[in-house]
Protein backbone atom coordinates (compact mmCIF):
# COMPACT_ATOMS: atom_id res chain seq x y z
CA UNK A 1 0.00 0.00 0.00
CA UNK A 2 1.42 3.41 -0.88
CA UNK A 3 2.01 5.96 1.82
CA UNK A 4 2.15 9.37 0.23
CA UNK A 5 -0.32 11.45 2.19
CA UNK A 6 -3.64 11.76 0.38
CA UNK A 7 -4.81 14.76 2.32
CA UNK A 8 -7.15 16.30 -0.25
CA UNK A 9 -9.96 13.96 -1.12
CA UNK A 10 -12.94 14.46 -3.38
CA UNK A 11 -16.29 13.62 -1.86
CA UNK A 12 -19.70 13.41 -3.48
CA UNK A 13 -22.54 13.78 -1.03
CA UNK A 14 -26.24 14.57 -1.40
CA UNK A 15 -26.96 17.64 0.69
CA UNK A 16 -30.60 18.63 1.15
CA UNK A 17 -31.55 16.78 -2.02
CA UNK A 18 -28.76 18.16 -4.23
CA UNK A 19 -25.68 16.11 -5.19
CA UNK A 20 -22.57 18.07 -4.31
CA UNK A 21 -18.94 17.28 -5.15
CA UNK A 22 -16.20 19.03 -3.24
CA UNK A 23 -12.49 18.60 -2.53
CA UNK A 24 -11.89 18.38 1.22
CA UNK A 25 -8.87 17.94 3.45
CA UNK A 26 -9.18 14.59 5.28
CA UNK A 27 -9.28 16.54 8.56
CA UNK A 28 -12.45 18.43 7.60
CA UNK A 29 -15.57 17.59 9.58
CA UNK A 30 -18.94 17.33 7.89
CA UNK A 31 -19.95 20.44 9.85
CA UNK A 32 -17.09 22.52 8.42
CA UNK A 33 -17.62 21.10 4.93
CA UNK A 34 -21.29 22.10 5.06
CA UNK A 35 -20.76 25.54 6.52
CA UNK A 36 -17.44 26.63 5.03
CA UNK A 37 -17.33 24.81 1.71
CA UNK A 38 -20.93 24.28 0.67
CA UNK A 39 -22.59 27.36 2.16
CA UNK A 40 -25.11 25.29 4.12
CA UNK A 41 -25.13 27.22 7.39
CA UNK A 42 -28.23 25.89 9.12
CA UNK A 43 -26.25 23.36 11.21
CA UNK A 44 -24.49 25.40 13.91
CA UNK A 45 -21.15 25.03 15.66
CA UNK A 46 -21.72 25.19 19.40
CA UNK A 47 -18.99 23.16 21.11
CA UNK A 48 -17.35 21.29 18.20
CA UNK A 49 -16.84 18.33 20.60
CA UNK A 50 -20.08 16.37 20.53
CA UNK A 51 -21.47 17.95 23.68
CA UNK A 52 -24.25 20.34 22.59
CA UNK A 53 -26.15 18.98 19.58
CA UNK A 54 -26.22 22.31 17.67
CA UNK A 55 -24.64 20.58 14.64
CA UNK A 56 -27.23 17.77 14.44
CA UNK A 57 -28.11 16.66 10.89
CA UNK A 58 -29.79 13.58 9.45
CA UNK A 59 -27.31 11.23 7.77
CA UNK A 60 -29.13 8.64 5.64
CA UNK A 61 -32.20 9.57 7.71
CA UNK A 62 -30.68 9.17 11.18
CA UNK A 63 -29.68 12.00 13.51
CA UNK A 64 -25.93 12.36 14.00
CA UNK A 65 -23.46 15.05 15.04
CA UNK A 66 -21.79 16.75 12.06
CA UNK A 67 -18.92 18.01 14.23
CA UNK A 68 -17.67 14.49 15.00
CA UNK A 69 -18.27 13.13 11.49
CA UNK A 70 -15.33 13.36 9.09
CA UNK A 71 -16.50 14.62 5.71
CA UNK A 72 -14.50 11.91 3.87
CA UNK A 73 -16.73 9.26 5.44
CA UNK A 74 -19.90 10.74 3.96
CA UNK A 75 -19.27 10.11 0.29
CA UNK A 76 -22.32 8.50 -1.34
CA UNK A 77 -24.48 9.39 1.64
CA UNK A 78 -27.51 11.58 2.07
CA UNK A 79 -27.31 14.59 4.41
CA UNK A 80 -30.43 16.51 5.45
CA UNK A 81 -30.11 19.72 7.45
CA UNK A 82 -32.91 21.76 9.01
CA UNK A 83 -32.84 23.82 5.82
CA UNK A 84 -33.57 20.74 3.73
CA UNK A 85 -36.55 19.82 5.91
CA UNK A 86 -38.38 22.81 4.42
CA UNK A 87 -38.05 22.52 0.65
CA UNK A 88 -39.51 25.61 -1.09
CA UNK A 89 -40.17 27.14 2.33
CA UNK A 90 -42.79 24.50 3.16
CA UNK A 91 -42.27 23.93 6.88
CA UNK A 92 -41.86 20.43 8.28
CA UNK A 93 -44.45 19.63 11.01
CA UNK A 94 -41.67 19.75 13.62
CA UNK A 95 -40.61 23.22 12.45
CA UNK A 96 -44.22 24.42 12.48
CA UNK A 97 -44.64 23.04 16.01
CA UNK A 98 -41.54 24.93 17.19
CA UNK A 99 -43.07 28.16 15.86
CA UNK A 100 -46.52 27.42 17.27
CA UNK A 101 -45.12 26.75 20.74
CA UNK A 102 -42.46 29.44 21.03
CA UNK A 103 -39.84 26.71 21.32
CA UNK A 104 -36.92 29.06 20.69
CA UNK A 105 -35.47 32.31 21.84
CA UNK A 106 -32.18 33.26 20.13
CA UNK A 107 -32.60 30.36 17.70
CA UNK A 108 -28.97 29.23 17.68
CA UNK A 109 -29.72 25.70 18.88
CA UNK A 110 -32.96 25.43 16.86
CA UNK A 111 -31.77 23.82 13.59
CA UNK A 112 -30.06 21.12 15.63
CA UNK A 113 -33.11 20.72 17.88
CA UNK A 114 -35.36 20.35 14.85
CA UNK A 115 -33.19 17.71 13.16
CA UNK A 116 -32.82 15.89 16.45
CA UNK A 117 -36.59 15.93 17.03
CA UNK A 118 -37.26 14.55 13.54
CA UNK A 119 -34.78 11.74 14.21
CA UNK A 120 -36.10 11.12 17.72
CA UNK A 121 -39.72 10.84 16.56
CA UNK A 122 -38.66 8.43 13.86
CA UNK A 123 -36.85 6.30 16.49
CA UNK A 124 -39.91 6.40 18.74
CA UNK A 125 -42.18 5.38 15.84
CA UNK A 126 -39.84 2.44 15.19
CA UNK A 127 -40.20 1.31 18.81
CA UNK A 128 -36.67 2.19 19.91
CA UNK A 129 -36.49 2.25 23.71
CA UNK A 130 -34.91 5.00 25.82
CA UNK A 131 -33.52 5.42 29.33
CA UNK A 132 -36.87 6.96 30.37
CA UNK A 133 -38.81 3.71 29.93
CA UNK A 134 -38.63 -0.04 30.55
CA UNK A 135 -36.52 -1.64 27.79
CA UNK A 136 -38.62 -4.79 27.82
CA UNK A 137 -41.81 -2.98 26.75
CA UNK A 138 -42.71 -0.66 23.87
CA UNK A 139 -42.02 3.03 24.52
CA UNK A 140 -44.88 5.47 25.04
CA UNK A 141 -45.05 9.09 23.91
CA UNK A 142 -44.66 10.91 27.23
CA UNK A 143 -42.99 14.20 28.14
CA UNK A 144 -40.36 12.28 30.11
CA UNK A 145 -39.58 10.19 27.02
CA UNK A 146 -39.26 13.29 24.86
CA UNK A 147 -37.01 15.05 27.39
CA UNK A 148 -34.72 12.03 27.63
CA UNK A 149 -34.57 11.58 23.85
CA UNK A 150 -33.79 15.28 23.32
CA UNK A 151 -31.15 15.44 26.09
CA UNK A 152 -28.32 15.60 23.56
CA UNK A 153 -29.45 19.08 22.48
CA UNK A 154 -28.60 21.88 24.86
CA UNK A 155 -30.35 25.26 24.77
CA UNK A 156 -28.57 28.13 26.50
CA UNK A 157 -31.80 30.14 26.39
CA UNK A 158 -33.53 27.39 28.37
CA UNK A 159 -36.53 26.84 26.11
CA UNK A 160 -36.70 23.15 27.08
CA UNK A 161 -40.28 23.18 28.35
CA UNK A 162 -41.62 24.58 25.10
CA UNK A 163 -39.39 22.31 23.02
CA UNK A 164 -40.96 19.28 24.70
CA UNK A 165 -44.43 20.67 24.01
CA UNK A 166 -43.50 21.29 20.37
CA UNK A 167 -42.13 17.79 19.87
CA UNK A 168 -45.23 16.35 21.54
CA UNK A 169 -47.46 18.35 19.17
CA UNK A 170 -45.47 17.25 16.13
CA UNK A 171 -45.68 13.62 17.23
CA UNK A 172 -49.48 13.79 17.48
CA UNK A 173 -49.86 15.70 14.20
CA UNK B 1 -4.57 18.77 13.80
CA UNK B 2 -1.75 16.97 11.97
CA UNK B 3 -2.53 15.93 8.38
CA UNK B 4 -3.43 12.27 7.94
CA UNK B 5 -4.23 9.84 5.18
CA UNK B 6 -7.60 8.17 5.10
CA UNK B 7 -8.20 4.67 3.79
CA UNK B 8 -11.49 2.79 3.53
CA UNK B 9 -10.31 -0.78 2.84
CA UNK B 10 -12.64 -3.64 2.01
CA UNK B 11 -10.38 -6.54 2.95
CA UNK B 12 -10.03 -7.04 6.71
CA UNK B 13 -6.82 -9.11 6.67
CA UNK B 14 -5.02 -6.52 4.52
CA UNK B 15 -6.29 -3.70 6.73
CA UNK B 16 -5.04 -5.50 9.86
CA UNK B 17 -1.58 -5.91 8.27
CA UNK B 18 -1.57 -2.22 7.30
CA UNK B 19 -2.32 -1.05 10.83
CA UNK B 20 -0.16 -3.68 12.57
CA UNK B 21 2.93 -2.64 10.59
CA UNK B 22 2.36 1.12 10.93
CA UNK B 23 2.61 2.43 14.51
CA UNK B 24 1.05 5.75 13.46
CA UNK B 25 -2.06 4.15 11.91
CA UNK B 26 -5.34 3.84 13.79
CA UNK B 27 -8.81 2.46 13.15
CA UNK B 28 -11.76 4.80 12.75
CA UNK B 29 -15.28 3.56 13.58
CA UNK B 30 -18.06 5.97 14.63
CA UNK B 31 -15.41 8.59 15.30
CA UNK B 32 -17.19 9.99 18.37
CA UNK B 33 -14.11 9.50 20.56
CA UNK B 34 -11.32 9.49 17.97
CA UNK B 35 -12.33 12.65 16.08
CA UNK B 36 -12.70 14.47 19.39
CA UNK B 37 -9.17 13.35 20.33
CA UNK B 38 -7.78 14.48 16.97
CA UNK B 39 -9.21 17.94 17.65
CA UNK B 40 -7.92 17.99 21.23
CA UNK B 41 -4.43 17.02 20.06
CA UNK B 42 -4.40 13.92 22.27
CA UNK B 43 -3.51 11.61 19.40
CA UNK B 44 -1.67 12.32 16.13
CA UNK B 45 -2.11 9.44 13.69
CA UNK B 46 -0.69 9.66 10.15
CA UNK B 47 -3.27 7.24 8.81
CA UNK B 48 -6.92 6.54 9.62
CA UNK B 49 -8.21 3.15 8.51
CA UNK B 50 -12.01 3.20 8.34
CA UNK B 51 -13.55 0.01 9.73
CA UNK B 52 -16.94 0.55 8.03
CA UNK B 53 -16.32 -1.88 5.15
CA UNK B 54 -14.15 -4.43 7.03
CA UNK B 55 -16.57 -5.06 9.91
CA UNK B 56 -20.25 -5.97 9.81
CA UNK B 57 -23.32 -4.26 11.22
CA UNK B 58 -26.06 -6.52 12.54
CA UNK B 59 -26.91 -9.05 15.25
CA UNK B 60 -27.20 -12.76 14.54
CA UNK B 61 -28.26 -15.77 16.62
CA UNK B 62 -25.18 -17.69 17.69
CA UNK B 63 -25.05 -20.96 19.72
CA UNK B 64 -28.12 -19.91 21.71
CA UNK B 65 -26.59 -16.48 22.33
CA UNK B 66 -26.03 -13.48 20.07
CA UNK B 67 -23.19 -12.27 17.87
CA UNK B 68 -23.04 -8.49 17.51
CA UNK B 69 -21.07 -7.26 14.48
CA UNK B 70 -18.38 -4.70 15.39
CA UNK B 71 -19.97 -2.00 13.21
CA UNK B 72 -23.44 -2.31 14.79
CA UNK B 73 -24.55 1.08 16.08
CA UNK B 74 -25.09 1.43 19.84
CA UNK B 75 -28.71 2.51 19.20
CA UNK B 76 -29.39 -0.57 17.07
CA UNK B 77 -28.04 -2.91 19.75
CA UNK B 78 -30.23 -1.25 22.39
CA UNK B 79 -33.29 -1.48 20.09
CA UNK B 80 -32.88 -5.19 19.28
CA UNK B 81 -35.70 -7.22 20.86
CA UNK B 82 -33.43 -10.18 21.63
CA UNK B 83 -31.01 -7.91 23.49
CA UNK B 84 -33.85 -6.13 25.33
CA UNK B 85 -35.47 -9.34 26.58
CA UNK B 86 -32.48 -11.68 26.98
CA UNK B 87 -29.76 -9.18 28.03
CA UNK B 88 -31.67 -6.13 29.39
CA UNK B 89 -28.62 -4.86 31.33
CA UNK B 90 -26.81 -4.33 28.04
CA UNK B 91 -29.69 -2.36 26.48
CA UNK B 92 -30.00 -0.29 29.66
CA UNK B 93 -26.26 0.40 29.80
CA UNK B 94 -26.21 1.59 26.20
CA UNK B 95 -29.28 3.78 26.66
CA UNK B 96 -27.81 5.39 29.77
CA UNK B 97 -24.78 6.55 27.80
CA UNK B 98 -24.20 9.62 25.63
CA UNK B 99 -27.12 10.95 23.53
CA UNK B 100 -29.42 9.75 20.75
CA UNK B 101 -27.17 11.29 18.09
CA UNK B 102 -23.99 9.81 19.57
CA UNK B 103 -25.56 6.36 19.96
CA UNK B 104 -26.51 6.44 16.27
CA UNK B 105 -22.82 6.96 15.44
CA UNK B 106 -21.00 4.94 18.11
CA UNK B 107 -20.25 1.30 17.27
CA UNK B 108 -20.13 -1.96 19.23
CA UNK B 109 -16.32 -2.12 19.00
CA UNK B 110 -15.62 1.60 19.47
CA UNK B 111 -17.62 1.90 22.69
CA UNK B 112 -15.56 -0.41 24.94
CA UNK B 113 -12.38 1.06 23.42
CA UNK B 114 -13.24 4.68 24.23
CA UNK B 115 -10.60 6.33 26.41
CA UNK B 116 -10.85 7.87 29.86
CA UNK B 117 -12.68 11.16 30.42
CA UNK B 118 -10.05 12.23 32.97
CA UNK B 119 -10.02 16.01 32.37
CA UNK B 120 -6.21 16.13 32.52
CA UNK B 121 -5.90 13.37 29.93
CA UNK B 122 -8.14 15.45 27.67
CA UNK B 123 -6.10 18.63 28.22
CA UNK B 124 -2.88 18.23 26.23
CA UNK B 125 -1.18 21.04 28.22
CA UNK B 126 -1.17 19.16 31.56
CA UNK B 127 1.10 16.32 32.76
CA UNK B 128 -0.45 12.89 32.18
CA UNK B 129 1.30 9.54 32.23
CA UNK B 130 -1.38 8.02 30.05
CA UNK B 131 -0.86 10.59 27.31
CA UNK B 132 2.84 11.28 27.80
CA UNK B 133 4.67 8.51 29.71
CA UNK B 134 6.81 9.83 32.57
CA UNK B 135 5.26 13.31 32.58
CA UNK B 136 3.42 12.71 35.86
CA UNK B 137 -0.23 12.56 36.84
CA UNK B 138 -2.00 15.90 37.22
CA UNK B 139 -5.03 14.24 38.77
CA UNK B 140 -3.19 13.07 41.89
CA UNK B 141 -3.57 16.02 44.25
CA UNK B 142 -5.82 17.75 41.70
CA UNK B 143 -9.48 17.21 40.96
CA UNK B 144 -10.31 13.56 41.63
CA UNK B 145 -14.07 13.46 41.92
CA UNK B 146 -14.43 11.28 38.83
CA UNK B 147 -11.43 9.09 39.53
CA UNK B 148 -10.77 5.55 40.74
CA UNK B 149 -11.24 4.00 44.17
CA UNK B 150 -10.17 0.49 43.14
CA UNK B 151 -7.06 -0.84 41.41
CA UNK B 152 -5.35 2.52 40.75
CA UNK B 153 -1.58 3.10 40.89
CA UNK B 154 0.81 5.96 41.65
CA UNK B 155 1.06 6.43 37.90
CA UNK B 156 -2.62 6.82 37.01
CA UNK B 157 -5.95 7.02 38.87
CA UNK B 158 -8.24 7.31 35.85
CA UNK B 159 -11.55 5.49 35.43
CA UNK B 160 -12.87 3.74 32.35
CA UNK B 161 -15.91 5.65 31.07
CA UNK B 162 -17.87 3.07 29.05
CA UNK B 163 -21.28 1.98 30.35
CA UNK B 164 -21.59 -0.76 27.73
CA UNK B 165 -18.32 -2.39 28.80
CA UNK B 166 -19.60 -2.76 32.38
CA UNK B 167 -22.62 -4.70 31.16
CA UNK B 168 -20.47 -6.82 28.81
CA UNK B 169 -18.17 -7.64 31.74
CA UNK B 170 -21.05 -8.75 33.95
CA UNK B 171 -22.69 -10.77 31.16
CA UNK B 172 -19.54 -12.79 30.34
CA UNK B 173 -19.35 -11.49 26.77
CA UNK B 174 -16.46 -12.47 24.48
CA UNK B 175 -14.66 -10.41 21.85
CA UNK B 176 -13.88 -11.80 18.42
CA UNK B 177 -10.60 -10.36 17.23
CA UNK B 178 -8.69 -10.48 13.96
CA UNK B 179 -4.97 -9.96 14.52
CA UNK B 180 -1.97 -10.16 12.18
CA UNK B 181 -1.70 -13.86 13.11
CA UNK B 182 -5.35 -14.60 12.46
CA UNK B 183 -8.59 -14.70 14.44
CA UNK B 184 -8.88 -15.31 18.19
CA UNK B 185 -11.32 -14.67 21.04
CA UNK B 186 -10.89 -12.81 24.32
CA UNK B 187 -13.28 -12.65 27.32
CA UNK B 188 -14.43 -9.07 27.93
CA UNK B 189 -13.39 -9.50 31.58
CA UNK B 190 -9.77 -9.71 30.33
CA UNK B 191 -9.89 -6.83 27.81
CA UNK B 192 -9.10 -3.84 30.02
CA UNK B 193 -5.96 -3.46 32.14
CA UNK B 194 -5.20 -1.84 35.45
CA UNK B 195 -2.78 1.10 35.04
CA UNK B 196 0.18 -0.32 37.01
CA UNK B 197 3.42 1.25 35.78
CA UNK B 198 2.16 1.62 32.18
CA UNK B 199 -1.10 3.56 32.00
CA UNK B 200 -0.61 4.26 28.26
CA UNK B 201 -2.28 0.95 27.50
CA UNK B 202 -5.99 0.75 28.33
CA UNK B 203 -6.41 -2.80 27.06
CA UNK B 204 -4.44 -5.97 26.32
CA UNK B 205 -5.06 -5.59 22.56
CA UNK B 206 -1.97 -5.37 20.35
CA UNK B 207 -1.61 -2.58 17.82
CA UNK B 208 -3.45 -3.70 14.70
CA UNK B 209 -5.90 -6.04 16.44
CA UNK B 210 -9.33 -5.54 14.91
CA UNK B 211 -12.44 -6.33 16.95
CA UNK B 212 -14.80 -8.04 14.52
CA UNK B 213 -17.71 -8.98 16.81
CA UNK B 214 -18.94 -9.25 20.39
CA UNK B 215 -20.49 -12.53 21.48
CA UNK B 216 -23.14 -12.72 24.19
CA UNK B 217 -23.26 -16.29 25.52
CA UNK B 218 -26.49 -18.19 26.11
CA UNK B 219 -27.40 -17.66 29.77
CA UNK B 220 -30.95 -17.57 31.17
CA UNK B 221 -29.57 -15.63 34.17
CA UNK B 222 -28.97 -12.64 31.88
CA UNK B 223 -32.74 -12.25 31.43
CA UNK B 224 -32.82 -11.03 35.02
CA UNK B 225 -30.14 -8.39 34.64
CA UNK B 226 -30.09 -4.63 35.15
CA UNK B 227 -27.81 -1.65 34.73
CA UNK B 228 -28.05 1.25 37.14
CA UNK B 229 -26.07 4.44 36.66
CA UNK B 230 -25.64 7.33 39.10
CA UNK B 231 -24.54 10.67 37.66
CA UNK B 232 -24.62 14.41 38.24
CA UNK B 233 -27.67 14.97 36.03
CA UNK B 234 -30.52 12.78 34.83
CA UNK B 235 -29.21 12.32 31.30
CA UNK B 236 -26.21 12.89 29.01
CA UNK B 237 -23.51 12.57 31.68
CA UNK B 238 -20.86 9.99 32.51
CA UNK B 239 -21.26 7.69 35.53
CA UNK B 240 -20.04 8.60 38.99
CA UNK B 241 -20.68 4.97 39.81
CA UNK B 242 -22.67 2.29 38.02
CA UNK B 243 -23.68 -1.31 38.61
CA UNK B 244 -24.48 -4.11 36.16
CA UNK B 245 -26.09 -7.03 37.93
CA UNK B 246 -27.88 -10.32 37.31
CA UNK B 247 -29.54 -12.36 40.01
CA UNK B 248 -31.12 -15.79 40.32
CA UNK B 249 -32.99 -16.82 43.46
CA UNK B 250 -34.80 -20.01 44.52
CA UNK B 251 -37.13 -19.84 47.55
CA UNK B 252 -35.50 -16.56 48.59
CA UNK B 253 -31.95 -17.94 48.44
CA UNK B 254 -29.44 -16.57 45.90
CA UNK B 255 -28.33 -19.34 43.57
CA UNK B 256 -26.42 -17.35 40.95
CA UNK B 257 -25.24 -13.76 40.52
CA UNK B 258 -23.17 -11.47 38.30
CA UNK B 259 -21.92 -8.06 39.37
CA UNK B 260 -19.73 -5.46 37.68
CA UNK B 261 -19.03 -1.84 38.61
CA UNK B 262 -18.39 1.22 36.46
CA UNK B 263 -16.85 4.59 37.30
CA UNK B 264 -14.62 3.22 40.03
CA UNK B 265 -11.55 1.75 38.30
CA UNK B 266 -9.31 1.83 35.22
CA UNK B 267 -11.42 -1.03 33.90
CA UNK B 268 -14.99 -2.25 34.23
CA UNK B 269 -14.73 -3.91 37.64
CA UNK B 270 -16.08 -7.44 37.80
CA UNK B 271 -16.97 -7.93 41.48
CA UNK B 272 -16.06 -11.59 41.92
CA UNK B 273 -15.70 -11.26 45.67
CA UNK B 274 -19.18 -9.78 46.02
CA UNK B 275 -20.62 -12.50 43.78
CA UNK B 276 -19.13 -15.16 46.07
CA UNK B 277 -20.56 -13.38 49.12
CA UNK B 278 -24.06 -13.49 47.58
CA UNK B 279 -24.19 -17.20 46.76
CA UNK B 280 -26.29 -19.31 49.12
CA UNK B 281 -27.41 -16.30 51.13
CA UNK B 282 -30.96 -14.99 51.60
CA UNK B 283 -31.92 -12.33 49.04
CA UNK B 284 -32.16 -9.30 51.32
CA UNK B 285 -30.52 -5.93 51.92
CA UNK B 286 -28.19 -7.29 54.62
CA UNK B 287 -26.75 -9.80 52.18
CA UNK B 288 -26.42 -7.17 49.44
CA UNK B 289 -24.63 -4.77 51.80
CA UNK B 290 -22.25 -7.47 53.04
CA UNK B 291 -21.43 -8.39 49.43
CA UNK B 292 -20.76 -4.77 48.40
CA UNK B 293 -18.59 -4.22 51.46
CA UNK B 294 -16.63 -7.41 50.75
CA UNK B 295 -15.73 -6.03 47.32
CA UNK B 296 -14.90 -2.58 48.66
CA UNK B 297 -12.60 -3.59 51.54
CA UNK B 298 -9.62 -2.67 49.35
CA UNK B 299 -11.11 0.63 48.17
CA UNK B 300 -8.65 3.55 48.35
CA UNK B 301 -10.52 6.82 47.89
CA UNK B 302 -8.49 9.84 46.79
CA UNK B 303 -8.14 13.24 48.36
CA UNK B 304 -8.50 16.13 45.98
CA UNK B 305 -8.85 19.86 45.54
CA UNK B 306 -12.53 19.23 44.87
CA UNK B 307 -13.07 17.19 48.04
CA UNK B 308 -11.91 13.93 46.50
CA UNK B 309 -13.93 10.83 45.79
CA UNK B 310 -14.53 9.08 49.13
CA UNK B 311 -18.26 9.59 48.47
CA UNK B 312 -18.04 6.79 45.90
CA UNK B 313 -17.69 4.08 48.59
CA UNK B 314 -21.10 4.62 50.27
CA UNK B 315 -22.67 5.62 46.94
CA UNK B 316 -21.58 2.42 45.25
CA UNK B 317 -22.65 0.34 48.27
CA UNK B 318 -26.14 1.84 48.14
CA UNK B 319 -26.31 1.46 44.37
CA UNK B 320 -25.44 -2.24 44.65
CA UNK B 321 -28.16 -2.75 47.28
CA UNK B 322 -30.78 -0.86 45.26
CA UNK B 323 -29.95 -2.67 42.02
CA UNK B 324 -30.07 -6.15 43.56
CA UNK B 325 -33.24 -5.39 45.53
CA UNK B 326 -34.90 -4.19 42.36
CA UNK B 327 -33.83 -7.36 40.50
CA UNK B 328 -35.14 -9.61 43.24
CA UNK B 329 -38.51 -7.88 43.00
CA UNK B 330 -38.65 -8.04 39.19
C1 LIG C 1 -20.59 14.28 24.76
C2 LIG C 1 -20.36 12.79 24.91
C3 LIG C 1 -20.97 12.10 25.92
C4 LIG C 1 -20.76 10.74 26.07
N1 LIG C 1 -21.37 10.07 27.10
C5 LIG C 1 -21.12 8.76 27.28
C6 LIG C 1 -21.66 8.04 28.38
O1 LIG C 1 -22.41 8.59 29.20
N2 LIG C 1 -21.38 6.71 28.50
C7 LIG C 1 -20.56 6.07 27.62
O2 LIG C 1 -20.33 4.87 27.77
N3 LIG C 1 -20.02 6.72 26.57
C8 LIG C 1 -20.28 8.04 26.40
N4 LIG C 1 -19.69 8.70 25.36
C9 LIG C 1 -18.66 8.02 24.57
C10 LIG C 1 -19.19 7.25 23.38
O3 LIG C 1 -20.00 6.19 23.83
C11 LIG C 1 -17.95 6.72 22.64
O4 LIG C 1 -17.28 7.82 22.09
C12 LIG C 1 -18.32 5.74 21.54
O5 LIG C 1 -18.96 4.61 22.06
C13 LIG C 1 -17.08 5.31 20.77
O6 LIG C 1 -17.46 4.51 19.65
P1 LIG C 1 -17.06 4.92 18.16
O7 LIG C 1 -17.55 3.85 17.27
O8 LIG C 1 -17.50 6.31 17.86
O9 LIG C 1 -15.47 4.84 18.29
P2 LIG C 1 -14.29 5.67 17.59
O10 LIG C 1 -14.20 7.03 18.16
O11 LIG C 1 -14.37 5.54 16.11
O12 LIG C 1 -13.06 4.77 18.10
C14 LIG C 1 -12.74 4.64 19.46
C15 LIG C 1 -11.47 3.80 19.57
O13 LIG C 1 -11.71 2.46 19.20
C16 LIG C 1 -10.82 2.05 18.16
N5 LIG C 1 -11.62 1.13 17.32
C17 LIG C 1 -12.82 1.38 16.77
N6 LIG C 1 -13.30 0.29 16.16
C18 LIG C 1 -12.38 -0.69 16.32
C19 LIG C 1 -12.31 -2.07 15.92
N7 LIG C 1 -13.30 -2.66 15.23
N8 LIG C 1 -11.22 -2.78 16.29
C20 LIG C 1 -10.20 -2.21 17.00
N9 LIG C 1 -10.21 -0.91 17.38
C21 LIG C 1 -11.30 -0.16 17.05
C22 LIG C 1 -10.39 3.32 17.48
O14 LIG C 1 -9.12 3.20 16.87
C23 LIG C 1 -10.35 4.29 18.65
O15 LIG C 1 -9.13 4.16 19.35
C24 LIG C 1 -19.91 10.07 25.17
C25 LIG C 1 -19.30 10.77 24.12
C26 LIG C 1 -19.51 12.12 23.98
C27 LIG C 1 -18.84 12.84 22.86
S1 LIG D 1 -5.34 9.93 36.16
FE1 LIG D 1 -4.33 8.88 34.43
S2 LIG D 1 -5.31 9.85 32.69
FE2 LIG D 1 -5.66 11.26 34.41
S3 LIG D 1 -3.89 12.68 34.46
FE3 LIG D 1 -3.35 10.95 35.76
S4 LIG D 1 -2.20 9.62 34.35
FE4 LIG D 1 -3.40 10.99 33.05
S1 LIG E 1 -21.16 21.47 17.71
FE1 LIG E 1 -21.47 19.35 17.43
S2 LIG E 1 -22.27 18.74 19.34
FE2 LIG E 1 -21.73 20.82 19.73
S1 LIG F 1 -32.97 29.22 21.62
FE1 LIG F 1 -31.10 30.18 22.24
S2 LIG F 1 -29.83 28.45 22.56
FE2 LIG F 1 -31.73 27.54 22.30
Amino acid sequence: MDHHRRVDTEITTRVDGVTRTVLVDTRTTLLDALRERLGTTSPKKGCDHGQCGACTVLLDGRRVLACLTLAVTTTGKDVTTADGLAPDGHLHPVQQAFLDNDALQCGYCTPGQVCSAVGALDELANGHPSHAGDVTTDPQLTRAEIAERMSGNLCRCGTYTNIITAVEQAARA
Amino acid sequence: MRPFDYLAPTDAATAVRTVATNPTATYLAGGTNLVDHLKLGITHPDLLVDTAAITTAGITDHHGGLLIGAATRNSDIAADHRVRTRYPALAEALLSGASGQLRNMATAAGNPLQRTRCPYFQDATTPCNKRRPGSGCAAIGGHTRGHAILGASDHCVATHPSDMAVALTALDATLHILGPDGPRTLPCTDLHRLPGTDPTRDTVLEHGDLITAIELPHNPLARRSRYRKVRDRASYAFALVSVAAALETTDGIITDARLAFGGVAHKPWRAYRAEQALLGQPANDTTYRTAAEAELTDAQPLNGLDGGNSFKVPLLTRTVIATLRNLDQR
